[in-house]
């Protein structure tokens, strides 16, 4: 293959793949913005407490699947908490309101992980060896690969979940219309609790392979600034959404660094993603997959 | 669905113009006289530059109910322009670099409120992002704005009006006490001018503004306009009488929740709320960790006193919104009123 | 109204609680604005704990430095510029003030007013203001060891060796990956200057703030494939260039790391990545150093250590901490000589670091050979003269793999001059002259000793 050609090859799949990370967190999002109109700022606090937590339990000698488990379990009481302390007093208040009870939340999560588990910097190795594939010329990485498959086989559950279960089934008929499910007499505080608890498992996936890329650190809270250009690109309720958009923004912002980036100074990741979000949205408001609704008007 | 600021009515201002000047007789008058240096340095200079730039930013989210989360972009193009003009245009008067700084923030946040014309709530929000991202990098990246500076951290023009120096402690209390007292007036003058009714009329139903024949979109930038302007000019005190330095990093994220946080907590539209916020944003954190290293000692790991205060200062915000979701002004407003009752 | 009055009364309250501490006669205090939480807490835990235990050090074994005890206490700061603020302020007022160590760039650029205007020497080792160098124009500022340019001399110093001689240099490749601040861009002029006079081709890559994602920047490298990656980081940046690197099939022994990129806790998240890493240091890691021993004995072995994980002693932050607090308390023990035994003013201090001269004899009798190589500060040169080392990461441990190197001063020295002649213009200062000083000070001295007699 050409080189020149090889080369972009391999910066569109840099990219798609580094977009698949960048879904994982904002599927957390989605989740919770879906059923309670609520964009969950605590979602990074979150991704970072399930790391910490997991990576302090392998340290102190527990097997890689208790220690799991344990971390699982953390998780779902930390996403119950908050959805019983904080969200449910909350009710019927402003979204805005709620965004800041949210940042609040996150607030305490980062707090009490740093004070829990300390501030060093841990390493985390799934035993995954990262040495790239070669695939003609072009490398891949291994660990991407694996994380993608992950991402995939968590939404192919969440799908699962949401078509077969009669939680899953609740769940749309609150997304779809809150007032027709609370009439039809679904219980909203369960279904509530349920997606807390979902979110806090995603976080931990997401927790577990960002983890492994970035070490375990307090910077961990930070990859949800890579989430937010997907979500508005994807639209904030839509899974579907976020995984199309988390590759287009990969993608894109990959390339424009790489091509772009020499024309006008490099460094633009940071917020070519927004923009191209933004680009897109002027020419179709309702996002990607989202849904039209007053909200983007 | 409701949008996605549904704010109770403005309560009735129980602040009359004797209040008002009383207050003013204490900031101008007894506090230069008694308060310590720590005091300015530490606590008024920057809950003066916090509360303007709440007040700027409560002009935009309050009142017009739109929703930033790039408001430290803005305080940083107010700085980066103050000092561009100072150090561009000899001889120009401080207040003319000033005025010019908040004029440039206001372009700026001019251009970056186009958004909201097609976008709403959390879409708007996240999409000033770009403007909060793209501002740090620009200043990071063109050399020129730093005046080169090999570091790209710049130090603060002196404060000096009119041959008079407002160096010390006191002066760089009392220069942005007269700033931020002079733009509360003017704002609280704009949000009772038809101008403010129109915002506020955007707020409560786009349609219903519409039909009454408010210009909407030009309404819309106007508040991203003049809200950047404000904020802006909370940029410059921020940097030339508090910090004394300008640093791209230090307007960051964090800093433009920090803003969005005091006007929450504070009160969402209400002049008051900004200073109210920032008081508490500000001096509550401090009093805190003075609190814990007077109950443990001065040799106690200040790492786990700081995580302990910022789980106490996350829980309060929680508990101050679930308990007061119209902000402290709400609850002062309440509060005052029961004190009439029962006197 | 009752805000003002309840906010007022809380203000009050904060201010006196601000105050405590008596002042005593015989003691000198070190106010800490430390960092132990936040992003980069692992860097303010090792350094602010180094720091702390060589004070400790001293005050157990010795009973202060000539019988004057060292006090401190610490103020948070998250490595935030106003919090750093707040604590300069809070803390300004304490008697006895040796110097401030903030180890922040953005907090050291705050102070700088403010310290000059208190007179008291401002320490921001390996870091700080590139012209600050110029004790001339920045009386109180101390670079000490290492400032961002001698860095960029130093690695460019080290290449050449691994090439076999600055000569080889020529038609090399540089890749220097920098984090997208301040701080990163400051040396991108130094490296245009080297590769220019040394003849090899230099790229410089900006990698975004925080850098948690480097997959385009990497594979630019590989479409580049330079001889040598410099890595110019900070925090999780460096973790994730390593990683990056590997993916991209770059060999870790072919990336050096700076003084910002050379610590246990930018290597350790990268796992396997980092096996062959190399990276500057002003300070050798490890602890056996007798003066690292002598803290396990008498600090560690009686609980009275600072680092909660006792396998971070002689880690690079533990050691660059225990360093800054060698060079501190021989500034003081210099001035003491000068001044008399006694808690010296913040201005006495300065003049003990303008003559902190310490040779590789008074550098082994402090327990510290090897540890680090000498330092010779003068009025004109506030960095002394650092000599650099290069450390590589064997996946356990950082062993030492040069020489003590010098980086080229002199040619540097002009730039620095003309960075700090134009703030002394911007400020309307003039610059100090040194000769005179010097000889004034020869002039007290000698009437000293007359006097004596």
């Amino acid at each position: 293959m050409n080189p020149e050609l090889s080369f972009f090859v391999e910066v569109v799949v840099g990219g798609l793949l580094s977009g698949v990370m960048y879904a994982l967190v904002a599927i957390g999002f989605v989740l919770i913005y879906k059923t309670s109109g609520v964009l969950n700022f605590a979602q990074g606090a979150m991704v970072l407490f399930a790391a910490l937590t997991f990576v302090s339990l392998v340290e102190w000698g527990l097997p890689f699947p208790a220690a799991l488990i344990a971390t699982l379990a953390v998780m779902v009481v930390v996403g119950l908490a908050v959805e019983r302390a904080v969200l449910r007093p909350l009710v019927n208040q402003p979204p805005i309101t709620l965004f800041m009870a949210t940042l609040g939340v996150a607030y305490v999560i980062e707090g009490a992980a740093q004070l829990v588990w300390g501030t060093q910097v841990h390493g985390l190795d799934l035993g995954i060896d990262d040495t790239p594939l070669e695939f003609g010329g072009v490398l891949v990485s291994r660990f991407d690969l694996f994380a993608a498959a992950v991402a995939g086989l968590m939404v192919a559950l969440l799908t699962l979940f949401f078509r077969y279960t009669r939680t899953g089934l609740a769940f749309r008929a609150v997304a779809d219309d809150p007032l027709a499910a609370l009439s039809i007499g679904l219980r909203l505080p369960r279904i509530w609790s349920a997606v807390w608890i979902a979110s806090g498992i995603v976080a931990l996936v997401a927790g577990l392979l960002w983890g492994a890329r970035l070490g375990v650190q307090f910077s961990l809270s930070l990859v949800v600034l890579k989430a937010l250009p997907v979500l508005v690109l994807g639209g904030f309720d839509s899974i579907a959404g976020a995984i199309v958009a988390g590759l287009i923004v990969g993608a894109a912002e990959k390339l424009a660094e790489v091509y772009l980036g020499p024309f006008i100074g490099g460094g633009i990741e940071g917020w070519i993603a927004y923009v191209a979000a933004l680009a897109l949205l002027l020419i179709r408001p309702s996002g990607l997959l989202g849904q039209r609704s007053v909200e983007r008007a | 669905m409701s949008t996605a600021l549904d704010l109770p009515a403005k309560p009735r201002d129980l602040s009359g113009p004797v209040g008002i000047a009383l207050l003013l007789a204490l900031a101008f008058g007894l506090v230069p006289l008694t308060a310590s240096d720590y005091l300015f340095e530490a606590i008024l200079t920057p809950f003066l530059a916090l509360a303007l730039a709440g007040l700027g930013l409560n002009l935009l989210t309050g009142y017009a109910g739109l929703l930033s989360l790039g408001s430290s972009a803005f305080m940083a193009v107010g700085a980066y322009a103050a000092f561009n003009l100072s150090l561009r245009v000899p001889g120009l008067p401080l207040p003319v670099s000033i005025l010019g700084a908040g004029l440039v923030a206001a372009a700026a946040g001019l251009v970056a409120g186009l958004p909201s014309l097609r976008l709403k709530g959390f879409y708007l929000a996240v999409s000033t992002l770009a403007a909060q991202f793209f501002v740090a990098w620009a200043l990071n990246r063109i050399g020129w704005l730093s005046n080169d500076s090999p570091s790209g951290v710049i130090n603060a023009p002196r404060l000096v009006v009119a041959g008079q120096s407002f160096e010390d402690a006191r002066g760089r209390y009392l220069f942005s006490l007269a700033i931020v007292s002079f733009l509360t007036f003017a704002t609280g003058r704009l949000v009772n001018s038809p101008t403010g009714r129109n915002l506020v009329a955007i707020r409560d139903s786009e349609v219903a503004a519409r039909i009454v024949g408010v210009k909407v979109a030009r309404t819309k930038l106007l508040a991203f306009a003049l809200s950047c302007f404000i904020v802006g000019i909370a940029g410059v005190l921020w940097a030339f009488a508090y910090l004394r330095t300008v640093e791209p990093a230090g307007f960051n994220l964090d800093r433009s929740f920090q803003i969005l946080f005091i006007v929450i907590i504070g009160g969402l539209g209400t002049l008051r709320g900004a200073f109210l916020g920032a008081g508490f944003i500000v001096v509550l954190p401090l009093v805190l960790s003075r609190l814990g290293a007077a109950l443990l000692g001065d040799s106690f790991d200040s790492g786990t006193l700081e995580m302990v205060q910022r789980i106490v200062l996350g829980a309060l915000i929680v508990i101050v919104l679930i308990r007061e979701p119209a902000g402290l002004s709400a609850l002062l407003h309440r509060t005052a009123r029961r004190l009439r009752l029962s006197a | 109204m009752p805000r003002s009055t309840s906010i007022r009364a809380l203000l009050a309250g904060a201010a006196l609680l601000a105050l405590g501490a008596g002042a005593s006669a015989d003691e000198q205090y070190f106010p800490l604005q430390s960092y132990r939480v936040g992003p980069y807490a692992a860097g303010g835990t090792g350094f602010f704990g180094g720091f702390i235990d060589y004070l400790n050090l001293v005050n157990s074994r010795d009973g202060g430095v000539n019988g004057v005890k060292l006090t401190w206490s610490e103020g948070e700061t998250q490595y935030e510029v106003e919090r750093g603020v707040e604590v300069y302020e809070r803390l300004k007022s304490r008697p006895g003030i040796a110097a401030w160590n903030p180890l922040s760039v953005g907090i050291a650029y705050a102070m700088i007013d403010r310290i000059t205007a208190d007179k008291v020497p401002l320490i921001t080792i390996n870091h700080g203001r590139t012209d600050s160098t110029d004790g001339r124009v920045f009386p109180f500022v101390f670079p000490l060891l290492l400032n961002p340019y001698s860095e960029t001399s130093g690695i460019v110093e080290y290449l050449a060796t691994r090439e076999g001689g600055l000569d080889k240099l020529k038609g090399k490749t540089i890749a220097v990956l920098y984090h997208g601040s301040p701080y990163g861009k400051e040396t991108i002029p130094i490296y245009e200057l080297l590769s220019k006079k040394y003849g090899f081709k230099v790229e410089q890559i900006e990698v975004p703030h925080p850098g948690n994602e480097q997959q385009s920047q990497w594979l630019t490298i590989r479409r580049l494939r330079p001889d040598y990656v410099v890595l110019r980081g900070w925090g999780v940046m460096n973790p994730v260039a390593l990683k990056t690197a590997q993916k991209t099939g770059f060999p870790a022994n072919r990336i050096v790391g700076n003084v910002w990129s050379n610590s246990e806790e930018d290597v350790i998240p990268a796992a396997d990545a980092a096996k062959g890493y190399v990276a500057i240091t002003t300070q050798a890691s490890g602890a056996q150093y007798p003066v690292i021993q002598e803290i396990v004995r008498t600090v560690y072995d009686k609980g009275a250590g600072n680092l909660s994980d006792k396998k971070r002693i002689g880690s690079v932050y533990h050691n660059l901490g225990v360093l800054n607090g060698i060079l501190n308390v021989e500034a003081v023990r210099i001035a003491q000589a000068k001044f008399g035994h006694r808690t010296l003013t913040g201005d006495e201090v300065r003049w003990g670091f303008e003559h902190l001269r310490l040779d590789e004899a008074r550098v082994e009798a402090l327990g510290a050979k090897g540890l680090f190589h000498s330092i010779n500060v003068t009025c004109a040169n506030h960095e002394g003269e650092g000599r650099v080392t290069f450390q590589q990461w064997d996946g356990t441990q950082w062993k030492v793999v040069s020489d003590w190197i010098k980086p080229d001063w002199a040619s540097l020295r002009p730039i620095i001059e003309a960075s700090s002649t134009a703030y002394a213009k911007e400020r309307g200062l003039t610059p100090r002259d040194c000769a005179a000083e010097e000889q004034a000070d020869i002039q007290s001295g000698k009437r000293a000793s007359v006097d004596g007699k």
